[in-house]
């Protein structure tokens, strides 16, 4: 389904006043978010085919696969980032607490307040840090004072484990950090918005195994809060992160399910491969 | 057997690369010095001849201010005082000074020895200083284009009497003024505050200056904000069709458009269509502004594309409308680009003369502007006038011309490099 992008903006839709409501089977209802029969095409060629997965509440999933499998293409189709891209065209459908997100009446970015992403590379603004932080609250006007705001962006420094590193500095550039705590900052971007999932491609790949550890600790934590959907290349981070595992290959889904299983008895012949290192 | 190890190039193909590489650095180093040497003429060469322009022989005339001479007239105060014959004044001072000159022809030659602009300048000084009606005054007026091309030695004393424009018995005149200390330069502030004038010595390129920056200044009101927020729609917004590539191809042919078209276009719509006034900086700046417009969406596109997507996502992400991901976020980082493209073209419209002399601003304009619909020149159309004049006094005049629009385009450049420095420091 393509989707005019800022005509969907001119028509917003706050939070729960939803009214249409799109057949949904049953048993995904308990998912947080799901997918169902979703393809997506660049142009005519298909990067994604018939994908359906459920994404649990306070639940790490984890999806794997070799390069060019789709795992990027999923996770953005999750909060419409696919939708500046041109010749991106979706079909199927994704749901978002029961409700279809790529319905046209559907306010994308009301959608990306509540489904926060964290990108492969820190991608601070290059502003200062405070400002960062605050950027997301500002526009949303989550703030009526200036004290609120800061309170914000403390808070959600602190909730992303950064705050007392940068306390004494807020005002210096984000970009003037580290790139581990500049992806901790990006973190506490996403978080200051108060989303339910945060999506995360590769948010270590280019990282330190230190920062990356401290990264990893953090994405526990935040799993009591959040819902949190990882794309990683490290079958060790998956396996010591997630609670679930999806493998995709070539563009599908071939397995998925509890993340131990997955790993100790994988049912596919290629996520044996895969996760046993044989291929990739 | 394993293949023998590769020990790197032969000595000769070594020697050849090598070689090749200092021939090319010299050759760019030519170039550049080429360039370098190109400019520094051109510089000496305006400077030079320009230099001149801004000294002005003045000769000291003493003039008294007969009371009957201001009683002629009616009305009082300043009315009074315009009637008065200040040229009358002016004749009869320096026939004071050489009263041995009788006959017609001598009296003829010695009042061209100041300028016909004098009895404007006495007429000024009374007019400012009434108080002195009654009594006698000494006072600097301009001498005349050829006393003044005299004294700057760009008219021999040794040329033949016929082709020389001063004649023996004007310069024993001048050398009688010269001994008393009553003929010397000045600073030549008619050159900076005065319009122009078929009279060298009273042209000033005041008048040219005003009407390039209203021009410059409708310019850049009218393209700066069309080019920005054109360029924001066709690299954020365009759909990607075959209308957008359409009109890509025609903005870029546009930047290519000979600047003449553009004056015959502004004299086909904003004059004859839309009949606004000729001569005016206001159309003179609608046709720089669409000459300029192609330059700025070309250098804006440019600078939005080289902002890496990662922000705007980043903006995306947290759930910024496309709008303010770009007016936050792409466009303060696009702006240091998008300023240099803006100054690039829009010192280019200020040297421009083709489009202005299709919309009447090669006009012949002594009054000063004052608004943005008064008959105005600008800087170049000044130049290309001057530059057709017989008169010797205004080659240096051109140049001067020259050197003031010079200053111009660099004071342009250089608020272009403060800006793009302050935007660029801002992070």
């Amino acid at each position: 389904m393509e989707d005019n992008y800022i005509e969907s903006l001119t028509t917003p839709v706050t939070k729960n006043t939803l009214t249409t409501k799109s057949a949904l089977p049953d048993e995904n209802l308990k998912a947080k978010m799901s997918t169902s029969d979703l393809s997506v095409f660049y142009g005519n060629s298909p990067a994604l085919r018939n994908v359906s997965l459920n994404i649990f509440s306070n639940e790490v999933t984890a999806l794997i696969g070799p390069s060019g499998c789709g795992k990027s293409t999923f996770i953005r189709s999750l909060n419409r980032m696919n939708d500046t891209i041109d010749i991106c065209r979706i079909e199927g459908a994704v749901y978002l607490d029961g409700l279809n997100i790529y319905e046209p009446s559907r306010d994308v970015v009301q959608l990306r307040t509540q489904v926060g992403m964290v990108f492969q590379k820190p991608n601070p603004f290059p502003k200062s840090i405070f400002e960062n932080v605050a950027y997301g609250p500002r526009i949303h006007g989550m703030a009526k004072t200036k004290d609120e705001l800061h309170g914000i962006v403390l808070g959600s420094l602190e909730r992303a484990g950064l705050l007392d590193e940068v306390k004494h500095r807020l005002d210096t550039p984000g970009t003037s950090l580290s790139g581990g705590q500049q992806q901790r900052l990006c973190i506490a971007r996403a978080i200051a918005v108060r989303p339910d999932i945060i999506l995360m491609d590769e948010p270590c790949s280019a990282l330190d195994p230190i920062a990356t550890k401290r990264i990893e600790e953090l994405i526990t934590e935040l799993k009591a809060e959040y819902t949190i959907v990882i794309v990683t290349h490290s079958m060790q981070q998956a396996r010591r992160l997630s609670d679930k595992t999806a493998y995709f290959h070539l563009g599908s889904i071939v397995e998925h399910g509890e993340t131990a299983e997955v790993f100790e008895n994988p049912v596919d012949e290629r996520t044996a491969d895969y996760v046993r290192g044989r291929i990739g | 057997m394993t293949e023998l190890a590769f020990k790197g190039p032969e000595p000769d193909q070594l020697r050849r690369r090598h070689r090749a590489e200092k021939r090319f650095r010299s050759i760019a180093l030519l170039s550049v010095w080429l360039g370098l040497a190109f400019l520094s003429v051109l510089f000496v060469i305006v400077v030079t001849s320009g230099a001149d322009a801004v000294r002005q022989t003045k000769i000291l005339l003493t003039i008294s201010l007969d009371s009957s001479e201001f009683e002629g007239g009616k009305g009082s105060g300043l009315a009074q005082i315009r009637k008065a014959n200040f040229e009358g004044l002016v004749k009869r001072s320096i026939r004071n000074d050489f009263p041995r000159a009788k006959s017609r022809k001598q009296k003829r030659e010695l009042a061209k020895l100041v300028s016909s602009g004098a009895a404007y300048e006495v007429r000024e000084f009374v007019e400012v200083n009434p108080e002195k009606i009654g009594e006698s005054i000494d006072i600097w007026v301009t001498a005349s284009d050829d006393v003044d091309m005299l004294l700057k030695g760009k008219l021999k004393r040794n040329m033949p009497a016929d082709i020389r424009q001063i004649s023996d018995q004007q310069l024993i005149w001048l050398d009688q003024l010269q001994a008393e200390d009553r003929l010397e330069t000045q600073f030549n502030w008619t050159l900076f505050t005065k319009g122009d004038s078929r009279e060298p010595e009273q042209a000033g390129i005041a008048g040219a200056m005003i009407g390039s920056l209203y021009s410059v200044l409708v310019c850049l009101l009218i393209s700066f904000p069309l080019g920005v927020l054109a360029s924001i729609y066709l690299e954020s917004f365009a759909p990607k069709n075959g209308w957008t590539s359409f009109l890509e191809v025609n903005i870029n042919n546009l930047a290519a458009v000979p600047s003449i078209v553009f004056g015959l276009l502004g004299l086909a719509v904003f004059l004859n269509f839309f009949q606004l006034p000729r001569s005016a900086p206001l159309v003179g700046g609608m046709v720089l502004a669409l000459m300029t417009l192609p330059t700025i969406i070309i250098a804006g596109r440019a600078a939005i594309q080289s902002v890496p997507p990662s922000i705007k996502e980043a903006a995306l992400a947290v759930g910024a409308s496309p709008i303010q991901a770009v007016f936050h976020h792409v466009l303060p980082l696009a702006m240091p680009g998008i300023l240099t493209g803006t100054i690039i073209g829009t010192a280019r419209a200020l040297g421009e003369t083709a489009p202005l002399l299709m919309i009447g601003m090669v006009a012949f304009v002594v009054d000063l502007p004052v608004t943005f619909t008064d008959p105005a020149t600008a800087l170049p159309v000044q130049v290309y006038l001057w530059s057709d004049m017989p008169e010797r006094a205004f080659a240096e005049r051109t140049s001067a011309a020259i050197l003031v629009l010079l200053a111009f385009v660099g004071a342009l450049n250089l608020t272009a490099v403060i800006l793009r420095n302050k935007f660029e420091t801002r992070y």
